[in-house]
This record gives structure tokens, C-alpha cells and sequence, in this order.
């Protein structure tokens, strides 16, 4: 797929170029502000035209995978919140579903209500600091600062709940250690009723903005067919027409028994991705309403043993994060500790789409394109 | 439950199997097992797995269901075609992930995970082979470009080969790194210390 790009030699070789001048490699990160992390990327350039892109990852690599086998099933839980960071909880969902699914359990139903909340919430944090920081690259600062003012109280929501503000470590194996504080759902309830007005004046400054809609539209395209076989998925996906997530496809955690849609999108681009978010805080809000009317009473905690010892098998367990499909490969060996566990981070993979979407594009797009695709390189290097 | 957080891995566990509730006036208790006994995997009855048994013969070695997962195991020549099969003909056009997983015990050391699914069925299979140390797995960037990092990567952690892969280098890891870290025979307080006080300037590597 990706050619190899040579950095050393004439990379123009005997090429024609548009006018007829030296292919130009230029380089792009690790520190750069608009690659939302330590990205680098090696762009081939012909005039302005971007013939090739390599990105070089990495840079934030800890070993998330051998700590795992280092660590009881517990103890592994608070490290995948440092994986996806504005996604926090959603590491830890998909993590606690995994493990209970090894132990064959479930959580209670109230767990299971509160997780959904939780999640959703923190889904809204993440396409919030996704739409500031895309629409800061792309030239539009406002954005920025509303979304981040908002996203606040969010954060304020998580601090009173679980002490914690970004990695929250929520959930634990077999449901939730924190019942919900003294208001709690009054509180969401009027946070929601806050946030819908919000969310039409992000789009009232952006959805017909002439200078978002000239760096959007048409920027970035991909096809449903060519998501699929890239492995991409999430909004980017989604965008492109296929009408996919997991939270219908194979629900977990109650989620069948909330009723949204998922937004699509048709054009496959930058602006249609920027849609799909957009209907899909919407949709959010409506989960969260939904779950908080019927938050039932109840245990919050699973009976499971104090020392974990999962029986000796295998299990793939994945949810719809913020950015996509992501999965947790557990292997047990029936000891205290995990023998594998893989994860299957959704902005590695979706990052694997920047060259296709770029090839052909302008300088200024790959800025644009690698805000759409909404990664975080804390998870893509793990 | 902050119990939980004890669980030390060096540290002596306390014994699992104790019954939590108390057998205050049980006076003879029914020798309950040890350990609560788990799923077991159980044969997987369907007609896909029967088509790729009908096809391939002994050469599927199980086809299996485990907490509703569904995984077949097979052996190493034919792993590229049955891949291809599911692809082609069983409508598996998305390979969610690829991976390895290290028992070094054994005599074929790797066991090659490939996680697809299927958009038009809605279903997740799992298909699996054991390959020797130093041998090569199968590409499958052809049949799924989404592998080609993913097959880096695994070549990266665990220093498996890729046989048919277009660019097959390290992804994660620097390029100089000596060793393959997700093998169980990596010690984490024994990697790779050269290259950070080479290159980093860091006395130790931790």
C-alpha cells in the first residue's frame, strides 16, 4: 500500500513532475502542533501536490501490552486509561468487559446504566476536544475555546464521581466501585439541556462557514470500500456510508435498550466526517437522557472473588470508542495474572489511512486530514 | 473494591478457592471443587466450519466455540488459503486485528491469532495456527491492507517474518532495538539498555 519512501538519495529519480522540478521530501513533526501528539510524518511533495506520505510512530511507545503480563487483572486496569486519554473511560469499559467476559459474569444492570452515562459523556468530551483542536488546525479558533469551556464541565462531572478528571479509572472488573453521588443524575440531566444549545452554536459557526466548508468538503475523501478494507472504522467510517456501530451491531452494556440512530454521512469527507460527529454528540445526549430516566436500583458490583483467577481461554471483547473499534485479545493461563492481552487500538489502525487520503491532496489538507481522523497517539503507540 | 489492589504479583495469594460465605453450621460440607469449574470450548457446529472441514480435511485441527466466540485452529500450510476462503467466499472482508501470542514451552513456540469479521453476517471468527520459531507467517496484506501495520507490529514485538509483505520493518521500536519484547523471554528490566544510553543519553533503561 505504502510505498516505501527513500530519504536518503535523489528521491525524485527519472519522475516527470509537474513542473518538472525535484520531488521535495519534507518533514513533518514529531513536534508539530497540528499532529495532535509526537507524530511524525515524511510527506513527498511535488510542488504543493502530496505524492506519498510515511508516517514514522512510536514515539510515545510504553509497552502497555508486557506491562499487562506483569500485573494482576486489577492492576492492569487504571494503566488502558492512559492509552486513549480523552477517551478514558472507554478504555476502561472495554477493559472490564473483557475481563468479565473471561469470567463468564456480567454486571448488574445499575453498573451497566451508569457505565453507559459515564461513557457517553466522556464520547461528548472526546468529539469536543477532537472539534476544537480540528477546527484550531484548519484556522478556526473560537471553536477551541467554547468547546473547552463546556467540555469542563464534563471533567467536573467525572472529578465529583470518581475523583478523577481525565484518567478516572471509573470501572472496575465486574461493574462500578462508585455509586452515583448525592444529584448526580439532576446534574447530568441539566448538563444535557445545556450542552444542545452549545452544540448548535458550534455548527452555527462552522456548518455554513464559508472558509470551513472551501477546507473541508471534498478533502480527504475515502470510500466505504476502501475504509473496510483498511480496517477503519468509527466516524470515519461511517462517513463514508456504511451504517456500522457496534453499540447496534453487538451491543453491550445495555445499549439495546436505548433508542438512537447512527448518523451517516455520504460524501466520504472531511466535512461529512465533521457532520457525523456532530449528529453523534447529539445522539449521545440522547442515550444519556435515556439511561438516567431509567437508571434502575440495585447492587452495582458483580460477586466476583477478590483474587481474579479467569480460567484458562481466550476472549475478544471490543466496544465503540469515540475513535472507533476498540478491542481487548485477553489470554489466560488461569493464574492472578494475564498471559496476553492485546489491544486493538482504533487510531493505530485508522491511521493507516492518512496516505490513501492524502495522495493528490495539498500540504495544507494533511493538517486538515489528520484532524479528521480524530487519533490520539497515546493509543496509536500504546 | 480496594481489596483488589493487594493482589501483589510476588507477593503469596491468598488462597482463591476459599468459599466466600461463611459455613457457620454446615456440618458435613459436600466436597465442593476447588476452583469453580469454567466454560469449556465446545464444538463448533455450523456450516461454515463444516464447508472448511469438507474442504481441507485433518488439516482444520478444531472448530470450536468458547463463551459464544468462535475460533477455528489449522494447520500452518493451509492457513493463507483458509484465509482466503473466509475472505473470498464467507464474506469476512474486515480483518480486525492480527496478532501473536508467545508460549515458549512448546514446540511450535507462536500462536498466530487472526481476528476477522464479517460485515453482511455480523459475526467475529477467530483463526488460528501454531508456527515454529523462525519460521515465517503468511502475509495477508493482500487479502487485507489493514495488515500492514499490524504485521509490522507483530513482527516488531515478537520477531515473526512475514512472508509477502511489502515494507516489512519495525514500527513501534526504534530501529536499532535489539530484541523482541513481547516474548515471554524478554526480561523488562534486562531491554535494551545500549541503544537508550546511546541514544537518549539515560544511564539506565528504566
Amino acid at each position: 500500500m505504502t510505498e516505501p519512501i527513500s530519504t536518503s538519495s535523489n528521491p525524485a529519480g527519472n519522475d516527470r513532475t509537474f513542473l518538472d522540478s525535484n520531488e521535495l521530501i519534507l518533514n513533518m513533526g514529531p513536534q508539530h502542533p497540528s499532529t495532535h501528539g509526537v507524530l511524525r510524518v515524511i510527506l513527498k511533495l511535488d510542488g504543493e501536490k502530496v505524492r506519498g506520505t510515511e508516517c514514522v510512530i512510536g514515539y510515545l511507545h510504553r509497552g502497555v501490552e508486557k506491562i499487562a503480563e506483569n500485573r494482576t487483572y486489577a492492576m492492569f486496569n487504571p494503566y488502558v486509561d492512559r492509552m486513549d486519554y480523552v477517551a478514558s473511560v472507554s478504555n476502561g469499559l472495554g477493559y472490564c468487559l473483557a475481563i468479565e467476559k473471561l469470567l463468564n459474569t456480567e454486571a448488574p444492570l445499575r453498573a451497566q446504566y451508569i457505565r453507559v452515562i459515564m461513557t457517553e459523556l466522556n464520547r461528548l468530551a472526546s468529539h469536543m476536544v477532537w472539534l476544537g483542536t480540528h477546527a484550531l488546525d484548519i484556522g478556526a479558533m473560537t471553536p477551541l475555546f467554547y468547546t473547552f469551556r463546556d467540555r469542563e464541565e464534563i471533567l467536573k462531572i467525572f472529578e465529583k464521581y470518581c475523583g478523577a478528571r481525565l484518567t478516572t479509572h471509573a470501572f472496575r472488573i465486574g461493574g462500578c466501585i462508585y455509586e452515583a453521588y448525592e444529584g448526580m443524575e439532576q446534574e447530568i440531566l441539566d448538563y444535557c439541556t445545556f450542552l444542545e444549545p452549545k452544540i448548535d452554536e458550534y455548527e452555527q459557526l462552522l456548518t455554513t462557514n464559508r472558509i470551513w466548508v472551501e477546507r473541508t468538503r471534498g478533502v480527504g475523501f475515502i470510500s466505504g470500500e476502501d475504509c473496510i478494507a483498511l480496517g477503519v472504522t468509527g466516524p470515519v467510517l461511517r462517513a463514508s456510508g456504511v451504517k456500522w456501530d457496534l453499540r447496534k451491531a453487538q451491543p453491550y452494556s445495555s445499549y439495546e435498550k436505548f433508542d438512537f440512530e447512527i448518523p451517516i454521512g455520504v460524501n466520504g469527507d472531511t466535512y461529512d466526517r465533521y457532520l457525523v460527529r456532530m449528529a453523534e454528540m447529539r445522539q449521545s445526549v440522547r442515550i444519556i437522557r435515556q439511561a438516567v430516566a431509567g437508571l434502575p436500583a440495585g447492587p452495582i458490583m458483580a460477586k466476583i472473588p477478590k483474587v481474579l483467577k479467569p480460567p484458562v481461554g481466550e476472549v475478544y471483547v471490543s466496544i465503540e470508542a469515540p475513535k472507533g473499534e476498540l478491542g481487548y485479545f485477553v489470554v489466560s493461563d488461569g493464574s492472578t495474572q494475564p498471559y496476553r492481552i492485546r489491544v486493538r487500538p482504533p487510531s493505530f489502525v485508522n491511521l493507516q489511512a492518512l496516505d490513501k487520503m492524502v495522495r493528490g491532496q495539498l500540504v495544507a489538507d494533511v493538517v486538515a486530514v489528520i484532524g479528521t481522523l480524530d487519533i490520539v497517539l497515546g493509543e496509536v503507540d500504546r | 473494591m480496594p481489596e483488589e489492589i493487594k493482589g501483589n504479583s510476588s507477593a503469596p495469594q491468598p488462597p482463591a478457592e476459599k468459599p466466600a460465605t461463611p459455613a457457620a453450621a454446615a456440618p458435613a460440607k459436600p466436597a465442593a471443587p476447588a476452583k469453580p469449574a469454567g466454560p469449556v470450548p465446545e464444538p463448533w457446529n455450523a456450516a461454515l466450519p463444516n464447508a472448511l472441514k469438507s474442504r481441507f480435511g485433518s488439516a482444520i485441527l478444531e472448530a470450536n466455540t468458547y463463551i459464544d466466540q468462535n475460533y477455528v485452529t489449522v494447520d500452518g500450510q493451509v492457513v493463507r488459503d483458509v484465509l482466503q476462503i473466509l475472505r473470498d467466499e464467507q464474506q469476512f472482508d474486515y480483518c480486525v486485528d492480527l496478532t501473536a501470542v508467545h508460549y515458549p514451552k512448546k514446540d511450535l513456540q507462536f500462536e498466530m491469532v487472526w481476528i476477522l469479521y464479517s460485515f453482511a453476517r455480523n459475526e467475529r471468527m477467530r483463526v488460528k495456527t501454531r508456527i515454529k520459531d523462525g519460521d515465517p507467517a503468511p502475509s495477508v496484506v493482500s487479502l487485507w491492507p489493514a495488515a500492514n501495520w499490524l504485521e509490522r507490529e507483530c513482527y516488531d514485538m515478537f520477531g515473526i517474518a512475514f512472508e509477502g509483505h511489502p515494507d516489512l520493518r519495525r514500527i513501534l521500536l526504534p530501529d536499532g532495538w535489539e530484541g523482541f519484547p513481547l516474548r515471554k523471554d524478554y526480561d523488562i528490566l534486562r531491554q535494551d539498555k545500549a541503544w537508550v544510553q546511546a541514544n537518549l543519553g539515560i544511564e539506565s533503561g528504566q
